[in-house]
C-alpha cells in the first residue's frame, strides 16, 4: 500500500476520497508524534517551508508552524505588515522573489480567492492553500474530517450540518466537497443573507430553520460569525442571530444522543454559540485544534516528499 | 506486478517455530532473569515476531515481557529520492524505555537501514539501558556498522534475490521463508 502522490494542496473540489482516507491515515499516525516526549521526527530534515500569511492568522499559522517543526523542516513565515506587498509589490513579484530563496513548500493565506492557484502555476515550491477568500480551506476541513472519523469511526452516512454564515465561510466550503465526497449528508443552515445563491449545487441540502437543519445530526458544525468579511446590514443584531441561529442547549437536544459540535474557532460565545455548549461534553473544538497539526504534518509530509518529476 | 520468483524455502513453518524457540532461550539467557526486559517490534513483520518470542518466554520462563512496537518511515533516509510513500505504520511503546534492556525484532536484516532509523526512533522515547538486536534471518550484504545479537539463520544471498518472510498473522497463510529472486 502507498500514499497516493500529491502536488499542490490547493483545496478539496477535486481531491478524490482515496486521497483523503490516505491523508486522514497518515495524519491519526502523525498525531501520535505529538504525544511523544520528543515530539519531532527528522522526516522533512533540510527541508524548507515558508508561511506567506498575507491576511492576518495567528491559529492557522501556528498549527502550520508547529507541524512543519515537529517533521524538522525549516520554516520562514511572512505576513502582510512585513511583506514588500505593503510597498506595492505584486502578489507574484513577491512569490518570486520567495521563491527565490528556494522553499520546498510554500503555506500561503491571502483575502482573495485563487491566489494559491495562480501561484501554483508559476512557483516551483509545493502549494499549500491556508485560506483563499472566501474559496476554501482545505487543511481546516481536513481536520474536521479527521476529528469527526475519530469520534465517530466513519464518515460517510453521517448528517452534518454547517450552520452560519456560508456565503463568506471557506471553511464551510472545503467542508462541503470534502464530506459530501466522503458520502456525509451536509445540511446548511443559516441567515437567507448569509447563504449564497446556488449553494445546493455544491451537494448540500439547505435548510432555513435551525431546528430542522440540527434534527437527527451527528455533527453540528458552527461557523464563526465573520464580522471583518461583511458589511453590518446582514443581520439586524448579535442577539437576533444568537436567537435564530445560534447552538443552545435547547436545540443540541434535537440532535442525535452523541452529537459532536465543532467550530474552526475562533468562537464568539453568546453569538454563534451557547458557552455551556462550547464548553460542554459533545465540544471537540480543542480537539479540532489538536488534529489541526497532525493533518498539516501530513500534508507537509506528502508534499516534501513527493517525485520532483512529477508535472 | 510480483516480478520476483520463487527459489528455495529457506525455513518452512515448522523450522520457523524451533527457530523462534532458540531466539527466545537466547535472548533469556542474555538477560539473566529478564527482568525489566521489553520487547520492540520493527513494523510490520518484526510485531507478529516480537509477540511470540514474548509469548515463548512467557511459556519457558514464565515472564511476562512487554512489546511495542515502532514505525521507521518517518525516520528512513530515503524518502526524497522519489520512491513512492509506504503507508506509516503505528509506534506504541506502552512502557517507558529509560533503563529498559530493549530487544528490537525484525524478521530480515539487510542493509542494516532500516535498523539505524530504529535506533533513532526508539531514542526519541527515552534513554534506554541498552539496545540489542534479534533477527528472523541475516541475509547479508550490510551497508552499515550494523550486526545482529540474536539471528535465527543466516542465509548467503546476492543483491538481486530477496527473502520473503511470511506469517500467518500476517498473510493468512502459512508461515514460510523464502528466498526469492529476480529472473
Amino acid at each position: 500500500m502507498e500514499i497516493p502522490e500529491m502536488r499542490h494542496l490547493l483545496g478539496l473540489e477535486d481531491m478524490p476520497a482515496d486521497q483523503i482516507t490516505s491523508l486522514l491515515d497518515l495524519a491519526h499516525r502523525m498525531k501520535e508524534i505529538g504525544e511523544r516526549p520528543v515530539k519531532k521526527v527528522p522526516s522533512l530534515r533540510g527541508k524548507t517551508v515558508c508561511h506567506f500569511f498575507v491576511e492576518p492568522s495567528t491559529r492557522t499559522r501556528t498549527s502550520f508552524e508547529v507541524a512543519a517543526k515537529r517533521l524538522s523542516a525549516d520554516t520562514l513565515s511572512l505576513s502582510a505588515s512585513t511583506s514588500s506587498l505593503k510597498k506595492g509589490e505584486t502578489l507574484l513579484d513577491t512569490a518570486h522573489n520567495l521563491q527565490a530563496m528556494a522553499p520546498d513548500i510554500l503555506v500561503i493565506r491571502h483575502s482573495a480567492a485563487g491566489a494559491p492557484h495562480l501561484l501554483s502555476r508559476h512557483l516551483k515550491a509545493a502549494i499549500v492553500n491556508a485560506g483563499d477568500g472566501s474559496h476554501e480551506h482545505p487543511t481546516q476541513a481536513l481536520l474536521d474530517m479527521m476529528t469527526i472519523r475519530e469520534h465517530l469511526g466513519r464518515l460517510e452516512g453521517l448528517n452534518v450540518v454547517i450552520v452560519g454564515d456560508i456565503a463568506h465561510s471557506r471553511v464551510a466550503r472545503s467542508n462541503l466537497f470534502g464530506l459530501t465526497t466522503m458520502g456525509a449528508n451536509v445540511r446548511i443552515s443559516g441567515p437567507a443573507t448569509m447563504l449564497p445563491p446556488g449553494i445546493e449545487t455544491l451537494g448540500g441540502t439547505v435548510c432555513s430553520n435551525m431546528e430542522d437543519a440540527v434534527e437527527g445530526a451527528d455533527v453540528i458544525m458552527m461557523l464563526r460569525i465573520q464580522k471583518e468579511r461583511m458589511d453590518n446590514d446582514l443581520f439586524p443584531s448579535d442577539r437576533e442571530y444568537f436567537n435564530l441561529f445560534g447552538l443552545t442547549r435547547e436545540r443540541l437536544r434535537r440532535a442525535r444522543p452523541n452529537v459532536l459540535v465543532m467550530h474552526p474557532g475562533p468562537i464568539n460565545r453568546g453569538v454563534e454559540i451557547a458557552p455551556d455548549v462550547a464548553d460542554g461534553a459533545e465540544s471537540v473544538i480543542l480537539e479540532q485544534v489538536t488534529n489541526g497539526v497532525a493533518v498539516r504534518m501530513a500534508v507537509l509530509y506528502v508534499l516534501a516528499s513527493r517525485n520532483e518529476e512529477t508535472p | 506486478m510480483d516480478t520476483l520468483r520463487d527459489k528455495r524455502i529457506v525455513l518452512d513453518c515448522a523450522a520457523i517455530g524451533r527457530t523462534l524457540e532458540r531466539m527466545a532461550m537466547e535472548i533469556l539467557e542474555r538477560h539473566q532473569g529478564g527482568d525489566n526486559l521489553a520487547l520492540v517490534g520493527i513494523h510490520t513483520a518484526g510485531v507478529p515476531l516480537a509477540h511470540r518470542l514474548a509469548a515463548r518466554m512467557r511459556k519457558t520462563a514464565n515472564l511476562a515481557v512487554p512489546v511495542g512496537m515502532v514505525d521507521i518511515t518517518l525516520y528512513r533516509d530515503d524518502v526524497f529520492i522519489g520512491l513512492p510513500h509506504p503507508i506509516v505504520g503505528r509506534t506504541e511503546l506502552p512502557f517507558d524505555i529509560t533503563d529498559r534492556p530493549i530487544v528490537l525484532v525484525d524478521d530480515v536484516l539487510f542493509t542494516g537501514r532500516t535498523i539505524r532509523a530504529a535506533l533513532d526512533a526508539l531514542m526519541d522515547f527515552g534513554r534506554p539501558k541498552c539496545i540489542e538486536l534479534a533477527v528472523l534471518i541475516d541475509r547479508g550484504l550490510r551497508e552499515l556498522p550494523i550486526q545482529a545479537d540474536v539471528v535465527g539463520q543466516s542465509v548467503q544471498t546476492a543483491p538481486n534475490e530477496s527473502v520473503k518472510v511470511i506469517l500467518s498473522e500476517l498473510n493468512d497463510v502459512e508461515d514460510q521463508v523464502m528466498l526469492r529472486e529476480k529472473p
